[in-house]
């Protein structure tokens, strides 16, 4: 018999191509949105460029010039020319790799950039790892347990965790964890005596380490990666975790979870098997927030630690008033923190449960 | 009992005067604030750090910021310097006091620069729309996709350390957030009928964003403010670590924490308290704005 | 009437709070067999929260206390989390108001009915999708492969319900409560989930309580009436003795019913007498 309702649901191959469609206009909106803020990222990088008080047509042909190599330079470097079109001479640049030389290393930027990233990866990966395994579970119990003990502790953890100095507790777990206890090592990635003894692959030492079997090696690594490592994964457990709380309250009030009771689940198979898979979504473009965070909570950590990575590389360029690395060191960051912010944008909206019907 | 009438005249259902609404409405508001344990404590902290600031002089135990003392560097706290000595012999307890103006002043110029640039951009794109509203928001997007901290040390990098060039640095990419918050609350109010009528009464255009829709964003963006105050205060404090802030011999608390990197295994107290008074601050900035949000908007988590 | 399933005396369910304690349920005393008790009353009156108690579902910090709460001879008041987890869907079971907030937002049908038949008849995967697409015949579901496979969001209100009722009872469970099962449905919609309800009901030879603010709904499906108000049970009585209620309250519900044969000029309201609070 035909009842009104049956009419109404509409099996999914139906909506197949609709949803197609929308989604590739969100990717293409993504993509025009990145484009977008790639070059306002570079026009500000070529903005920071200009504002410095350091004459760059000195930096090329030093201070004892004649005027004609001064005037040489001056237009081989299209100073010469509109801003404009300088602007567009750098983004072109820019999308080609040559972000020019380093001052401080004699090399070029794009290659030291390539040297370092590696280090900061891994630093920011372990992070990271650290602060999801730590982060989602403690948000799942202190939204279970809200108002409770457990949620104060945690809601605690976390708000340190927002109001302490990244570069302080670095010290300080230096102090305690190195200086006191003797339970990690000290600053670098490796001991000193370890230098070059690992054949470089992938720059990530652990992988290294690993691949060539060489354990010790991998062990000693390990205990320099674990402070900074954790104290980032601090920060991101306590972002992480409050997301999470939050996320999860929200859903423990619906319906779907007492009727997951009724059927006779128990209170935290509610909570993990039906409460927590509709959070995956939102919570996943968190963690990647929360990395794109860490790849610049590195900058700080990196100086503490003296860990050989993108951050520390800026930072010493900063020093040594190494504009082209400063500036082509934050082109990258830029880059990558733009990518991933967007990719979670693009990500939350593709998977919208909205987007649905 | 003349207390008692005040009260009442403030908390009254039918004010008869707009200054009494308004004087009313602001007293409701500081008592929730007041009664609410975390706003509370977050205030108390907020208020410390504006006395630390105003009376350092007379705080500091009658010990100079600066004043040397290579002899008696990186001496223990005693019972003369209450937080010991730094590097070159300088009272900490009195570089710490002084050290809450920096704070305080890179903070208040942030939220100065900050607030009405967020308001502006944020009421016109909402109230206006169509392709002023799209180019406004794709501004918007672009500066908050930008990662703060390498983007002030760009910044530094060109202009040269300071705390000017430390607060342009940091509100450039602090004002996107406040401009999405305006905008949200001037498109849920943009088209009610008492902007209508407002707009019947001959009202130009300025004169409703700023007298009718600002007013209604503020509290959003108060608590939002605070609550950013602490990332705020945190990225100054980097910098000064990176020895891009206030410049020396003006005292620091980032900064100090970095002279006392060094010394951080034997001499932990010179790092250590500069460090701990950003927590502190920090902290309290969370508190008071997780308090003031309970207290304005307690439908967010 | 068989031997009572179910047996409640003196319920009393109170939530403490910052301004004193709310007494939600007060001294709530029936019994049930095989039959279906209706109960019915306006919101605040506290039968959503017995039906909440009858399966310790009462939300901290609420505390339910009674000086008897038996099913099938068992001590309610006394069983451990386990215990009712065993309980919970097997035994006893609940249909809830709205199939769109009731039904996991991201797990197709298949897989919620599915659950109840693996948490108490220790299905194997096929054996659970057997019984699964049974009981969607048994709740005059179409195409029940295809439903199968479908998110709730993809299903009409009706469908939803009737998801809610096949996944509620595929563990064959002799006690029903039902929340407003039809409450959130269109009113042609309404009929086919009570006929539904009403076929497997009797088929099973099962219990049922339907709770509901609708008097004719449920004077019409229902053998026994209670009517609360206040947290208190005012009346009990046979449906079809609706109409010689005793109690003021009963009697202006009944009153306030508008009726297509009677010739009133105005539809009549309820005016509440305090004493009834007592």
């Amino acid at each position: 018999m035909t009842t009104a309702d049956d009419i109404t649901a509409r099996p999914p191959r139906q909506l197949g191509g609709r949803r197609v469609a929308i989604a590739l206009r969100r990717i293409a909106s993504f993509l025009a949105t990145l484009a977008v803020t790639f070059i306002g990222l570079t026009a500000v990088t070529f903005f920071i460029s200009r504002l410095t008080k350091i004459d760059p047509v000195l930096a090329v042909v030093g201070d004892k010039a004649t005027k004609a190599a001064y005037d040489q330079a001056y237009h081989a470097l299209g100073l010469d020319q509109s801003l404009v079109i300088q602007y567009l001479i750098y983004l072109k640049r820019v999308l080609s790799g040559d972000f020019g030389m380093s001052v401080l290393t004699s090399q070029p930027v794009l290659s030291d950039l390539i040297r370092v990233f590696p280090a900061t990866f891994e630093l920011s990966t372990f992070a990271i790892i650290i602060g999801v395994a730590l982060g989602v579970p403690a948000g799942v119990v202190a939204a279970a347990r809200k108002g409770r003990w457990q949620d104060h502790v945690i809601r605690v953890l976390g708000l340190f965790g927002y109001s302490v100095p990244v570069f302080w507790l670095g010290l300080i777990g230096l102090f305690v964890f190195y200086g006191k206890l003797g339970w990690t090592a000290g600053t670098g990635r490796l001991d000193v005596f370890y230098d070059g003894e690992v054949t470089v692959r992938t720059g990530i030492m652990l992988v290294d380490a690993a691949l060539d079997g060489n354990w010790e090696i991998f062990s000693n690594a390990f205990s320099h990666l674990i402070l900074p490592a954790g104290i980032l994964g601090y920060f991101s457990m306590a972002y992480i975790a409050r997301m999470t709380r939050s996320f999860m309250i929200d859903q423990l009030s619906q319906e779907y979870v007492i009727a997951a009771r009724i059927k006779g689940n128990s209170f935290w198979q509610a909570v993990w098997r039906h409460a927590f898979p509709n959070i995956m979504v939102p919570l996943i473009t968190v963690i990647g927030l929360s990395y794109a965070s860490l790849l610049e909570g590195a900058v700080l950590t990196e100086t503490v630690f003296a860990w050989p990575g993108l951050g520390l590389y800026i930072t010493q360029a900063l020093f040594n008033s190494d504009m082209n690395a400063v500036l082509g060191g934050t082109v990258l960051v830029g880059t990558v923190f733009i990518g991933i912010n967007l990719l979670c944008d693009l990500l939350y909206k593709l998977f919208d449960p909205r987007l649905r019907t | 009992m003349s207390d008692t009438t005040l009260g009442q005249w403030l908390v009254s259902e039918a004010p008869t005067s707009r200054r009494q609404a308004v004087l009313g409405n602001v007293y409701r508001n500081a008592r929730a604030i007041v009664r609410n344990p975390t706003a509370f404590a977050g205030l108390v902290v907020v208020a410390l750090l504006i006395l630390m600031a105003i009376f350092a002089p007379w705080l500091s135990m009658g010990q100079s910021p600066l004043t040397q003392d290579l002899a008696g560097r990186l001496g223990a706290p005693s019972a003369v310097h209450w937080f010991g000595t730094d590097e070159l012999g300088r009272d900490i307890l009195a570089r710490t006091l002084f050290g809450a103006r920096a704070t305080l002043t890179i903070v208040a110029l942030v939220a100065v620069i900050v607030v009405p640039i967020g308001l502006a951009v944020g009421t016109v794109s909402g109230y206006m729309g169509g392709w002023v509203d799209r180019v406004l928001m794709r501004i918007t997007d672009v500066f908050m996709a930008f990662p703060r901290l390498v983007l002030a040390l760009a910044f530094a990098a060109a202009l040269g350390p300071g705390i000017e060039n430390a607060v342009i640095a940091i509100a450039l990419t602090t004002w996107p957030p406040y401009a999405r918050i305006a905008r949200s609350e001037t498109l849920a109010i943009a088209h009610s009928d008492f902007i209508q009528a407002a707009v019947l009464q001959g009202a130009s255009t300025w004169r409703i964003l700023f007298r009718h829709i600002v007013p209604l964003c503020l509290s959003s963006v108060i608590v939002r403010l605070t609550l950013d105050m602490a990332g705020i205060i945190l990225t100054a404090a980097g910098l000064g670590f990176l020895g891009l802030g206030a410049q020396p011999p003006t005292p620091e608390w980032g900064a100090m924490v970095s002279s006392g990197r060094d010394v951080i295994l034997d001499q932990w107290w010179v790092a250590t308290i500069p460090g701990l008074a950003i927590f502190i601050v920090s902290l309290g900035f969370n508190l008071l704005g997780d308090g003031l949000r309970d207290v304005f908007d307690p439908k967010s988590a | 009437m068989s031997d009572p399933l179910l047996i409640v005396d003196d319920l009393n369910v109170t939530f403490p709070g910052l301004t004193g304690v709310t007494r939600a349920v007060r001294n709530a005393s029936f019994t049930l067999g095989r039959e279906r008790l209706g109960i019915v009353g306006e919101s605040g009156s506290g039968k959503s929260t017995t039906g909440r108690a009858l399966l310790g579902l009462v939300p901290r910090p609420g505390v339910v206390t009674a000086r008897t709460m038996t099913y099938g001879g068992r001590d309610l008041l006394r069983l451990g989390e386990r215990e009712w987890q065993e309980l919970r869907g097997r035994r006893l079971s609940m249909v809830m108001q709205d199939p769109k907030f009731s039904l996991n937002p991201v797990k197709t049908v298949g897989e919620q009915i599915g659950e109840t038949c693996r948490l108490h008849l220790k299905s194997t995967r096929k054996d659970a999708e057997q019984r699964t697409l049974k009981m969607l015949e048994a709740v005059q579901i179409r195409d029940p492969e295809l439903v199968y496979h479908l998110y709730p969001h993809q299903l009409s209100g009706g469908m939803g319900q009737r998801v809610m009722i096949a996944m509620m009872l595929v563990a064959e469970p002799d006690l029903l409560i039902a929340d407003e099962p039809t409450s959130a449905l269109d009113v042609t919609v309404q009929n086919e989930v009570l006929r539904i309800l009403d076929d497997l009901v009797r088929e099973r030879g099962m219990g049922l309580i339907f709770i509901s603010h609708n008097l004719t709904v449920v004077g019409s499906f229902c053998d026994r009436v209670l009517i609360m108000y206040g947290g208190r049970i005012v009346e009990e009585l046979a449906a079809r003795d609706l109409g010689n209620a005793q109690h003021p309250y009963t009697r202006a519900l009944v009153a306030a019913t508008p009726s297509l044969d009677a010739d009133r000029p105005e539809l009549a309201t309820v005016t509440r007498d305090p004493k009834w609070l007592e």
